[in-house]
């Protein structure tokens, strides 16, 4: 009976519900248009189309801090995989290597093993605080400098450009509804080649970090590299053209979590890039605005030439003050500077700035910058402790190590002569490029014997293993302890191994259990 | 609630849906228009699964899908990759002899890694997964062997088994001395309590061990031998030591005496493969307690 109740209940409840969102208002509609019926709403579509952003070319500081950082950022993708590094005989000479199928991570000086991927856990912490830092410091530093969207997109905005011309040039060739001329067509045609180019070999690359990178380019050119090389190379080939070439600004606006993430993260201080409106407004011509300031009236620097809404590569008018989409790459300072320049005007009516400096301006009164301060402290202390952390335990993290698991069924086995044996399954890891030989000890029960399965012991009680390389070696380990020494309880076992020509060893410590 | 039909923003100028929580309204955003198509593809792709895979449950089957998918078949071809990965590691220790196997590191390791899986899927209901046995099913880790301990022994114990019926099978039992009427159960009595007093246990007052010794002499030693150290041969246990396979009390040895026991262990050979029995009978070897 209640649960029918229930039943109506939530029935007439979404029965109602659907009614009140749908059916109502278009009932009561005395004209209903086809087109709004499949929109949802009668105040616009469901969807739009993106409208193309069309960034004229800009020089100035900014413009050329980009064009450093995308250089250098190119490089180090492109090039580090053939970077060497010295391993010794047998080991990969890749500096930078991800060997997946012997689990081995290669940096330079470092070599992680899989247990030791908690590593990334704090390159993760440090990159994710160094992120906060940026943007309590300077804004979207890494959006609009870094980030490999904005740097690809960066490369072909200047390939588009060096082709089809800049800003005006790519506007009246996409407006044109003239049929194409061969001029046009290999226009195109160029440009989505250097695109695919460009695309091809960021694929390329990101490949190489996965094997030995000459070999590979060698294999690769001759096709016999292995299949999933090839498509991962499409793969990175089709989302580098894809997203550089086409949704370019999308990205950051529809795809990325970033931009709304930032703006929970920034505070007052932070410096973005901002226009000053203080300075600014309001807008006048530059003719009008000399006449006015000879009868010496207060006019804005602003002279609405669009320069900064023409440069900016997604398409936004700063002067609308912070936006979501705005990535902070500071071209639209440089449009800014080379117009305030040019009719005698102070530069940086766009610059790095907070809202705070704004309105002290207004009061008359000198900004102030805070880069120092509580926040950015914390940040740059996490960042610190995490990194020394890391920087830590890499130096001293051991290369020889042993592991020590007891068996669980049974514990202890009783034998003939009434002695008590315990069972140990031992994993002996040797993390450096040279065989070791290992001397095995176990101290626990008075006068017990330790034998490893499958070893001749040389020395009594003290076991030689070899280890190869680089790899870890598991043995049965059985320790024997005599009737009269028989722990009446669970006593601790030191097991102490020891590399018998260096000297570097490693312990740890179990278990002995009585029946 | 204001009408949505005709409810500007003022500030940006944009319609809104005319959805408000505490003053602040919703923008009539629309999606972009590569997003709108991305996401009917994507109902368009699942329905191609829907043709293409196994989908829809019918009464006592399902639609196959005209790819002909099965994730049966999928295991089959993984297995059928495995066995080749492992052909030529498994006829390595098929060729080699069990000893030479313990002394390779390489094949020590393979052999132990098969032997426990193996052990697992078919000595472990009798044995314990952990070999620690059972009262009547011996324990593998400790150094007390009925039919011999070395790597052959043990390889043959798993080949043919013990009172398994198979040909070559290790024979000979307990007989069953009470109820036979071989024995009296006061001579039963005794001959326990002597038995117990082998291996240095505790006996019962009021017994004769003399006569318990006579009696065992008698009627034991034929199997377990003169001072009760026993017959690998026969499968009779040593009586001395500290290890019992159904247990030391009195009234566990009254019951052994006159009922007889004879545990049957299965012949593998047939079964499994030889390299696996090979695998396993270096797994069980390995344990601690081989020869």
């Amino acid at each position: 009976m209640c649960l029918r109740l229930r039943w109506i209940n939530w029935r007439d409840d979404v029965r109602s519900r659907f009614n009140r969102t749908s059916r109502k208002p278009l009932a009561m509609n005395k004209t209903v248009n086809p087109k709004d019926v499949i929109s949802g709403n009668d105040n616009g579509p469901l969807y739009a189309a993106r409208k193309k952003v069309y960034p004229q070319s800009v020089s100035g500081t900014f413009r050329r801090i980009r064009w450093g950082l995308m250089a250098f950022c190119l490089s180090v993708y492109y090039f580090l995989p053939f970077v060497r590094w010295n391993r010794g005989l047998g080991a990969p000479s890749q500096a930078v290597l991800i060997d997946l199928p012997n689990s081995r991570f290669y940096f330079f000086f470092i070599e992680l093993w899989p247990q030791e991927v908690y590593y990334f856990t704090g390159l993760l912490i440090v990159a994710a605080v160094a992120l906060f830092l940026m943007n309590s410091i300077g804004g979207r530093i890494w959006c609009g400098y870094l980030c490999p969207q904005t740097v690809w997109t960066d490369l072909f905005y200047a390939v588009e450009r060096l082709i089809e011309g800049d800003r005006r040039e790519r506007m009246k060739k996409d407006a044109s509804t003239d049929p194409m001329k061969l001029e046009r067509i290999s226009e195109i045609v160029l440009k989505h080649s250097i695109w695919l180019l460009i695309a091809w070999w960021t694929g390329g690359a990101w490949v190489l970090y996965f094997n030995d990178a000459p070999t590979l380019v060698k294999e690769l050119v001759t096709f016999q590299g292995p299949m999933i090389a090839y498509i991962w190379i499409g793969i990175l080939t089709a989302t580098t053209y894809l997203l550089a070439g086409y949704m370019r600004e999308q990205v950051c606006t529809y795809m990325c979590p970033w931009p709304r993430i930032q703006a929970a993260l920034t505070d007052e201080w932070a410096l973005n890039v901002t226009y000053r409106y203080d300075r600014g407004e309001k807008r006048t011509s530059v003719k009008k605005a000399a006449e006015l300031r000879a009868l010496g009236q207060q006019v804005g620097d602003c002279v609405d030439c669009y320069q900064c809404v023409a440069v900016c590569p997604t398409g936004i008018d700063i002067r609308k003050g912070p936006q979501m989409e705005c990535i902070q790459c500071g071209l639209c300072i440089d449009a800014c500077d080379n117009v305030m320049s040019k009719i005698g005007r102070p530069k940086r009516l766009i610059g790095y700035d907070n809202d705070i400096n704004i309105h002290r301006r207004q009061e008359g009164k000198a900004p102030i910058y805070r880069i120092v301060r509580a926040r950015t402290i914390v940040y740059g202390a996490i960042i610190a402790v995490v990194g020394g952390f890391m920087i830590y335990t890499l130096a001293t993290r051991r290369l020889l190590d042993i592991n020590v698991l007891h068996d669980r069924n049974p514990v202890a086995v009783k034998l003939s002569d009434g002695s008590i044996r315990n069972a140990y399954t031992v994993r002996l890891l040797n993390k450096s490029g040279y065989d070791r030989v290992i001397a095995t000890d176990a101290n626990g029960p008075v006068n017990a014997t330790v034998h490893v399965v499958g070893v001749d012991s040389v020395t009594p009680d003290r076991p030689m293993i070899v280890i190869p390389r680089d790899t870890t070696s598991e043995l049965r380990l059985l320790v024997t302890a005599p009737a009269e020494n028989n722990p009446e309880r669970s006593i601790p076992v030191h097991f102490h191994v020891m590399d018998i020509g260096l000297g570097v060893a490693a312990s740890t410590t179990d278990n002995f259990v009585s029946p | 609630m204001t009408d949505h039909h005709s409810d500007i923003d003022s500030l940006s100028g944009k319609s809104t849906t005319g959805h408000e929580w505490d003053g602040i309204k919703e923008l009539n955003t629309p999606l972009p228009r590569w997003w709108v198509i991305t996401f009917y593809l994507t109902i368009f792709w699942a329905i191609g699964y829907w043709i293409v895979y196994p989908a829809w449950p019918l009464i006592s089957s399902n639609t196959t899908g005209v790819f002909g998918y099965s994730s049966r078949a999928d295991v089959a071809v993984e297995l059928a990759n495995l066995e080749k990965i492992r052909g030529d590691k498994m006829v390595a220790l098929g060729a080699a002899s069990l000893a030479d196997i313990e002394k390779d590191p390489a094949l020590l390791a393979l052999a132990r890694a098969k032997g426990k899986t193996v052990f697992g899927d078919n000595c472990a209901p009798c044995h314990g997964s952990g070999a620690a046995g059972a009262k009547g099913y011996p324990n593998l880790n400790d150094d007390d062997w009925l039919w011999g301990g070395t790597l052959d022994q043990i390889m043959q114990t798993i080949q043919f088994g013990a009172r398994s019926g198979h040909a070559k099978t290790h024979e000979g039992q307990m007989l069953a001395f009470g109820k036979e009427g071989v024995l009296k159960p006061d001579e039963i009595v005794t001959v326990a309590n002597y038995v117990r007093a082998l291996s240095g246990l505790s006996t019962r007052t009021g017994y004769d061990l003399a006569r318990g010794q006579k009696i065992f002499a008698e009627n034991c030693v034929a199997c377990h031998g003169d001072g009760g150290k026993g017959n690998q041969e026969l499968g009779a246990p040593d009586l001395t030591d500290k290890i019992w396979l159904y247990g030391s009390d009195e009234a566990t040895l009254i019951e052994t005496i006159s009922q007889g026991r004879a545990g049957v262990m299965p012949a593998w050979e047939g079964r499994l493969d030889l390299a696996t029995i090979k695998a396993m009978a270096v797994y069980v070897h390995s344990l601690g307690g081989g020869k």
